[in-house]
């Protein structure tokens, strides 16, 4: 599997490390509503199709990356920053290497 | 010359003599031969004996599917098993075995097996040994029983146990085109890939590149197959955008067009050269793949179908046009398709007598006929074999008017004198890596098989393997897909032109003769036709559920010559249509696979290691070095003549009493710096960092969200924005992923920035009585007193020249100093304190020691965070803050983390003097017959040369409430049981007085 880091470029999947479901929602620090903290540890979606995953390019930037990654066929459809745009930014992209 | 060694022909060389052993035997055999084609030569028949009913094997097929002839190779100690041995090429010295045989391979005590065959059937281990309902082997203790001696008379080769030495390495390739399979249609999609400027990579199993041009004897371009195989991989070996991987099976197709190959660099060589690896592991990246790889002759079903001198028709034409081996003098043909002809005029061309071919077709073509008449062999039509004879080779076979539409035999059986009987059931698509690729087989019913569907990935198909059989076909399929591969259009170039003997591609659809006796379908498992139907009539319906019950296409070779034979019987019981019953879906690997080359560099001298900058002085200084991770760390600095538990001893005791030093560079280091540092760190840890002064440091713990502990360590105030977070050696990683995660995604707002610098410090732990002085005599630019360095507190200064941060924290309870400096300056700054400390007896001590001093402390490590336990189980409860949440605050109050029977931490003195051991159970009442009543275990062990006992660190059910009460160890598997203390965990100097000072 290869996935595009849109800082590095195409990566082997073994440059990466899967760091869980992207659709979990932190409750707030201080809650103490312990069903939501108990769907944001331990619940996870496990769609047949298209999943919003992170992984962290641990093998290279080290950022994290939101991946939709479709579970029947691996295809990759988009991968991009977490952080979001205003941090994709001001990182160098691949093309622009010295 | 040996005695079935052809005068001339064939793709070896006869003036290179190579001499080997099997079983003991010595043989000589020629170049470019395998164990296979060299025995075969020395006039060899029987190579091995089946699993189940030890019955004599000889060679069936002269490729990867081998199922009867597997082998063991010898190497020096090393045992390497079930080895085809058509796989195997000759060197001088190789010495193999044969398998599954007691005492030799032909008296063989298990043979008895085969009186037994009515009761040995599908499912009989499991039917037999289920054991009574009740008594002392009842259910599965009877198997448990019974299956030491059924291991023992059933099985394949064993495995050895000596280390294996020889090395393996992992490779990376990139093309645009992967061409798997060397026959015609992968040299010429290689080749059109290559002219068309792709980088192109070219795979085979086989030592030799070719395939079915090797030995089909027809002409291509007007000369002999073999040499237009000859000139077309030297043009490719010309190209420098084409690699060559012979003896290297693509194994596994994965996803974005990956695929895994395994490369047999030196097995075929008596030595290697220096550094050669014996395999590689191939990661390839494929633009494009060009699947060649063939197809796979079927064998027939019908009495006696095993016996040594049965072959699979096109393995005995290979032997003789490729080895110049004859596997028989007298030759029979039993066929349901033309392709068996040309291997009879093969053999006969070779020098064999073909006395018939016997065809199930009740009239096979003119063009056959005439073939036939070639071969000077009496054409049997409407015939089958219907028995075999013979003990360890072929003697003859008995033969029975056959009518293949109602499947039935009549007439007298006639007997024919043969010593060498081909069988030909058709042929099946090596279809297994597309399958893999996600591809569902398609059956097509002329050719009787499942052909590759519509590519799922980015692959084409070309030659047998999309069911062209034809040389004709595989030459311009093979083009055709390189070029499509390479992504470019056609050249009129003409293609190859190609002499071929005639034949139809379909064969009958004739799979099993059924007569008296045992008709083998799966080879290598040793499963009958009459199993595949006593599996039916006990309900197994699914051909998955088939495959289990019988172990059909589960051995070794995963089926590849029994498949289709095997669901051909299933769909016939069934009464459905082959393509209803379905076909099983091919996993990797193809063909077994080194775990040695999976691992690779991981392991042996290729494996990374990481050093502290004191390394070499540890060396010097009589260090025996422990490998922890990837890390190496001195356990002990024995001296001669010490045990390891003298040396840690004194080592310790030396500290208590003196002064010792640790090298502590491995701990885990990040940088956390920026204006949130401390929001963040107040957040990660369960206590306050915030409130932390500059220029000191503080123990801190993490949990994980779920609750339970993480990591603990220290962290030093170096600067408002900047401070020196320390972890644990083993979790250095995961802490700084886990920072990175919440940083990068929980808290994108947080001006933080975490950095790892484990390897820009160096560390050295120096504790003891005497360990302030010590300092107070090297370091100059700071004091070191109690007023300038308190407890936690951090100075700056210099040793020898060399800017020094020194942090007063104790992990040996002793008054105790980490200095840091810049890691280049490591051993200097070392060496120096080695120096100052000498007139105080300052030792230096390693893990050992480390270990023992932290149990006496009962501080925490890797054994008690465990991630099983929290911050409550461990006493640490007194750093959980409630004036803040931090990760783990809001899931660690959960019912299940708070109840009152969870493992605690506690402290264990044996009472019988004798040492404990890591991992026993704790009990309350022991019972060595039968041990139960685990009330937890322990973590950490040591002798304490403080106490002058053997105590452990233990997690056990009830903790605290259970100080000063007895309990046993129970350890059955080291056989130590004995009465111990429960006690604190803090053993010595509970109050902390001697590192407060």
């Amino acid at each position: 599997m290869l996935i595009t880091c849109p800082y590095c470029g195409p990566r082997d999947v073994i440059e990466f490390t899967y760091q869980g479901d992207g659709n979990r929602e932190r409750p707030d620090p201080a809650s103490q509503n312990f069903e939501a903290w108990n769907a944001y540890v331990y619940d996870r979606l496990n769609p047949a199709g298209d999943h919003n995953e992170i992984w962290q390019h641990s093998g290279g930037c080290r950022a994290h990356l939101r991946v939709v990654r479709n579970t029947l066929t691996h295809e990759i459809s988009s991968v991009a920053f977490v952080r979001g745009d205003h941090s994709s930014a001001a990182r160098r992209k691949a093309e622009d290497k010295p | 010359m040996s005695p079935r060694r052809t005068d001339t022909g064939g793709r070896i060389d006869r003036l290179k003599t190579i001499r080997f052993t099997f079983d003991g035997v010595a043989y000589t055999g020629h170049g470019g031969d395998t164990l296979a084609s060299a025995l075969l030569a020395n006039g060899v028949t029987l190579f091995g004996r089946s699993f189940k009913y030890h019955r004599p094997r000889g060679l069936l097929s002269a490729g990867v599917e081998e199922p009867n002839a597997l082998v063991t190779v010898l190497k020096g100690e090393v045992r390497e098993p079930n080895i085809p041995a058509t796989m195997v090429e000759i060197h001088d010295g190789l010495s193999a075995v044969s398998q599954n045989r007691f005492p030799s391979l032909t008296w063989d005590i298990h043979a008895v097996n085969q009186l037994g065959g009515k009761i040995l059937s599908a499912g009989f281990y499991y039917k037999t040994f289920m054991g009574p309902v009740i008594g002392p082997l009842k259910g599965t203790r009877f198997w448990m029983f019974c299956e030491h001696f059924i291991r023992r008379a059933a099985g394949l080769g064993s495995a050895g146990s000596a280390k294996d030495p020889a090395r393996y390495e992992r490779m990376n390739a990139f093309c645009d085109v992967l061409v798997v399979g060397s026959g015609p249609a992968g040299l010429m999609a290689a080749k059109a890939a290559a002219d068309q400027g792709a980088r192109v990579v070219l795979a085979d199993l086989e030592p030799r590149f070719g395939g079915s041009g090797n030995w089909s004897g027809e002409t291509i371009d007007g000369a002999p197959a073999a040499e237009w195989v000859r000139r077309t991989v030297a043009q490719l070996e010309a190209r420098d955008n084409v690699r060559l991987l012979p003896r290297t099976t693509v194994w596994g197709y994965y996803d974005n067009n990956t695929l895994a190959a395994l490369e047999r660099v030196s097995d075929h060589k008596a030595q290697p050269a220096k550094g050669e690896p014996r395999h590689r592991y191939w990661a390839i990246r494929a633009g494009s793949v060009v699947l060649a790889t063939g197809a796979f002759e079927r064998p027939l079903v019908f009495p006696g179908n095993d016996r040594p001198g049965v072959m699979l028709a096109h393995a005995a034409q290979r032997y003789a046009n490729e080895f110049g081996v004859l596997p028989g003098q007298r030759v029979v043909v039993f066929t349901n398709n033309d392709s068996a002809y040309r291997s009879a005029l093969a053999l006969k061309q070779a020098g064999a007598a073909i006395v018939a071919i016997i065809d199930v077709r009740p009239q096979p073509s003119a063009e056959m006929s005439a073939l036939a008449g070639e071969a000077e062999a009496e054409l049997l039509s409407g015939h089958a074999v219907v028995a075999t004879e013979g003990g360890k080779a072929l003697s003859g076979l008995k033969v029975q008017r056959f009518d293949m539409v109602a499947g039935a035999l009549s007439g007298d059986a006639r007997s024919v004198h043969a010593d060498c009987l081909l069988m030909s059931g058709g042929w099946s698509p090596t279809i297994h890596l597309a399958s893999q690729a996600g591809a569902k087989a398609e059956w097509n019913a002329a050719r009787q098989a499942f052909l590759p569907p519509k590519p799922t990935q980015n692959w084409i198909g070309a030659g047998a393997f999309t069911g062209s059989f034809s040389t004709v076909e595989a030459i311009a399929e093979g083009r055709a897909a390189g070029l499509a591969a390479a992504g470019g259009t056609g050249t009129p170039a003409a293609l190859p032109t190609v002499e071929a003997t005639p034949g139809d591609q379909d064969p009958a659809p004739v799979f099993e003769i059924k007569g008296s006796g045992k008709s083998f379908v799966d080879f290598q498992h040793d499963v009958t036709a009459e199993d595949v139907r006593l599996a039916h009539r006990e309900g197994f319906v699914s051909v998955e559920h088939l495959k289990r019950y019988t172990t059909l296409g589960m051995a070794t070779d995963q089926g590849k010559s029994s498949n289709i034979p095997g669901l051909a019987i299933m769909a016939e019981a069934l009464g459905k249509p082959i393509p209803e019953v379905g076909t099983t879906r091919f996993r990797p690997p193809f063909a077994p696979v080194s775990i040695g080359s999976l691992a690779a560099e991981r392991f042996g001298d290729l494996k990374p290691e990481r050093l502290t900058p004191m390394h070499d002085w540890h060396l010097a200084n009589g260090a025996t070095m422990y490998s922890a991770g990837l890390w190496y760390r001195p356990m002990i600095y024995g001296l001669s003549g010490e045990t390891v538990e003298q040396a840690y001893v004194r080592e310790a005791k030396a500290t208590r009493e003196s002064a010792g030093m640790v090298d502590v560079s491995t701990l885990g280091k990040i940088a956390v710096q920026g204006p949130d540092a401390a929001a963040f760190l107040d957040r990660v840890y369960t206590n306050m960092f915030s409130t932390l002064a500059v220029g000191k440091a503080r123990y801190g713990l993490m949990l994980r969200e779920d609750g339970f502990a993480f990591d603990d360590g220290t962290t030093w105030r170096l600067g408002e924005q900047d401070f020196l977070m320390t972890t644990t050696t083993a979790n250095a990683g995961k802490v700084m992923q886990h920072l990175e995660y919440f940083l990068d995604v929980i808290w994108p707002e947080l001006k933080v920035h975490v950095t790892s610098v484990t390897d820009e410090w160096a560390g050295a732990a120096i504790g003891g009585p005497k360990a302030r002085q010590i300092l107070a005599a090297c370091v100059t630019g700071t004091a070191v007193d109690n007023a300038t360095l308190p407890f936690m507190g951090i100075v700056h200064g210099e040793i020898s020249g060399v800017p020094v941060m020194i942090c007063r924290l104790s992990f040996s309870g002793e008054m105790a100093f980490e200095v840091y400096s810049g890691a280049g300056h490591g051993t200097h700054v070392w060496e120096a304190l080695v120096e100052a400390g000498k007139p105080f007896g300052l030792v230096t001590y390693g893990l050992e020691a480390l270990g023992t001093m932290r149990i006496e402390k009962g501080h925490v490590t890797g054994a008690e965070i465990d991630g099983r336990t929290t911050a409550r189980d461990l006493h640490l409860d007194w750093m959980l803050s409630k004036k803040k949440p931090f990760i783990g605050s809001a899931m660690m109050d959960r019912e299940g983390l708070v109840a009152s029977e969870r493992l605690e931490l506690v402290g264990l003195i044996a009472l019988d003097n004798r040492p404990l051991n890591g991992g026993a159970h704790i009990v309350e009442e022991v019972d060595e017959a039968n041990p139960h009543g685990s009330i937890g275990h322990i973590t950490a062990c040591c002798y304490s040369p403080a106490l002058g006992k053997h105590i452990a660190l233990a997690l056990v059910k009830g903790g605290k409430a259970r100080h000063g009460t007895r309990a046993h160890v129970s350890d059955p598997l080291r056989n130590r049981f004995g009465p111990v203390e429960i006690v604190s965990n803090h053993f010595y100097d509970p109050e902390g007085t001697r590192m407060h000072g």
